[in-house]
């Protein structure tokens, strides 16, 4: 396993190493951003007792900024909210039952049970529930563990979300383009490309000749068609997700069901692909018997570690990026100055050039370790 | 699950599993019929014939040094062959002078030589000649010198006894 020449591009390591940088020196800057607050804020909070519970309230933004929702907000709160509900799909012990969003979203505290089909249910902080029989001390008909996660049953929830009208868009955005590029590729055969041809090519080609062709050898061809889709995808979807409006604004590439999705697409396609060779590692590994009991475990395990790690990493950055620019833009709020705005917006503006790029090296990466795995599991003979 | 459950952050949501992989493997098989495939094979096919192309550049190139070589390597034994003629050309001539002059020496000599064999022919005739003539002359003169001698008996006499007397001693 050589993964020296994605090193040696000497492109992305001055990326790399300019965002390490970036990042550091914005953190450092953070850091005395806080301290800078700390002095006023410890008498304030003395002064006035509700500071605790509207810190609280932005970590609780944060989180409800990056989680998925059942309607797309647009501005605005409360009355004045403008957002465009989403169909609601609950498949419950009734069978399936539909309604807009917005007809049940009046009271998502959990404490005003609603009927449809015959079905009993609650909203609680914009997710379905069952109802418990009995309400509890804050008059909700749920049942919370300590994170405050309530422990009802639920029905499965194959709503329309957020999440899902943005993958919807991006799958048809990436049709679109794709199919409309092969067109031109048919039409203009041989011929040099032209505009949006002119544009993706490269990163086709780059697909092919940095990620396909060092991990899988002679047998890139047949992967070809999968890294592709993941890369463009899973680039897409970082992109959109940092518009910080419609169309964008949908966290799909930092919402682990998604990145666990692909994950499982290239675990699946390194298994069924794996040959005799990458199975004989994993059982017979090349170390002395009596290590067996110790080396099959792992082997075995580190099966489902590649898979899991191509998950956290690409949830953990995306939606890393995201709550960094959503914490700088809070800091207005936290620190209750628009003075602040002086300096958050800019670093803002910083951190979101950054995550263009971290969009487009996650992208890479998810392509490039998935063409790896499945680089291993068909190579020819171990080459150590 | 209780691990994933910690946040709601982390813990995958069944509906949006569901859905990206209905939308992912669709848009999976889609692109890879129709974008894919023609896009991937058209770009193979360009870069074949792009590089088709360049070899062929480069064997008519070489056509081209090889073809310019030879028409100069003609050249040049078309010269080598026009100094060699040249060369001929010119032994030819001195050799032909050469034998000119020496035939033309050698006639020169023989004629000389018959000049010079006739002139002493001649010579040695007109030498026969004279002597003849002398001869003659002599012998005329010296009739005429013995007839006026002879003219007297005495004379006659005397040299008869002279003669008689040498016989005698004999």
């Amino acid at each position: 396993m050589d993964l020296s020449h994605i090193f040696n591009s000497k492109k992305i390591l001055n990326i790399v190493f300019s965002a390490v940088f970036i990042t550091a020196m914005i953190f450092s800057a953070q850091a005395q951003e806080t301290k800078k607050a700390e002095e006023p804020h410890v008498t304030k909070s003395e002064i006035n007792a509700p500071h605790e519970e509207k810190e609280e309230d932005i970590s609780q933004t944060i989180l409800h900024h990056i989680a998925d929702s059942h309607e797309w907000h647009f501005w605005g709160e409360g009355e004045n909210k403008v957002a465009v509900p989403l169909p609601v799909i609950l498949w419950t012990n009734n069978g399936f039952v539909t309604f807009l969003s917005n007809k049940h979203d009046h009271n998502d505290h959990g404490t005003e049970i609603f009927e449809e089909k015959g079905q009993q249910l609650i909203n609680y902080h914009g997710k379905y529930y069952y109802p418990n029989a009995v309400k509890n001390a804050e008059g909700a008909y749920v049942e919370l563990d300590e994170n405050a996660v309530p422990t009802n049953a639920k029905p499965l929830d194959l709503s329309i979300t957020k999440n899902v009208v943005s993958l919807f868009i991006s799958v048809i955005l990436l049709l679109i383009i794709f199919t409309s590029i092969a067109k031109a590729y048919k039409k203009r055969e041989g011929k040099a490309p032209k505009g949006l041809q002119s544009i993706l090519e490269p990163i086709i080609l780059f697909v092919r000749d940095d990620i396909a062709k060092p991990q899988l050898g002679y047998r890139y061809a047949a992967f070809m068609p999968y890294l592709l889709t993941v890369f463009f995808f899973v680039w897409l979807n970082n992109l959109m997700g940092l518009i910080p409006f419609f169309p964008g604004g949908a966290n799909l590439t930092g919402n682990i069901a998604v990145t666990m999705m692909l994950a499982l697409c290239t675990f699946i396609l390194t298994t069924i692909n794996g040959n005799k060779n990458y199975w004989g590692h994993v059982f017979t590994p090349h170390v002395p018997w009596w290590l067996y009991p110790l080396m099959i475990p792992v082997e075995i395990i580190g099966l489902f570690t590649k898979p899991i790690a191509l998950m956290i990493r690409l949830f953990a950055n995306i939606t890393a990026g995201h709550i960094l620019i959503l914490s700088l833009i809070s800091l207005i709020f936290i620190l209750k100055s628009v003075m602040v705005a002086g300096i958050a917006v800019p670093f803002v503006i910083f951190i979101s050039v950054i995550e263009l790029v971290v969009g487009f090296i996650q992208a890479f990466i998810f392509t490039i370790l998935s063409a790896l795995f499945i680089g291993m599991a068909v190579q020819e003979h171990a080459e150590h | 699950m209780t691990i994933l459950a910690l946040n709601p952050l982390v813990s995958p949501d069944p509906g949006l599993f569901i859905w990206s992989t209905v939308a992912f493997l669709l848009l999976f098989f889609l692109l890879s019929k129709f974008a894919w495939k023609p896009i991937v094979k058209a770009l193979d096919e360009r870069e074949r014939s792009i590089e088709d192309a360049l070899s062929k550049a480069e064997m008519a190139k070489e056509e081209m040094a090889k073809l310019t070589s030879e028409n100069e390597q003609l050249l040049k034994q078309a010269r080598i062959e026009r100094d060699e003629i040249l060369k001929q050309a010119k032994e030819l001539k001195d050799q032909i002078v050469n034998d000119a002059k020496t035939s033309a020496q050698t006639e020169g000599a023989k004629m000389i030589e018959k000049a010079r064999i006739e002139i002493n022919n001649q010579k040695i005739a007109a030498l026969a000649e004279v002597k003849d003539q002398v001869a003659t002359l002599s012998l005329q003169i010296a009739e005429k010198v013995l007839r006026k001698q002879f003219e007297d008996q005495t004379k006659q006499q005397t040299l008869v006894n002279d003669l008689l007397k040498e016989v005698k001693l004999n």
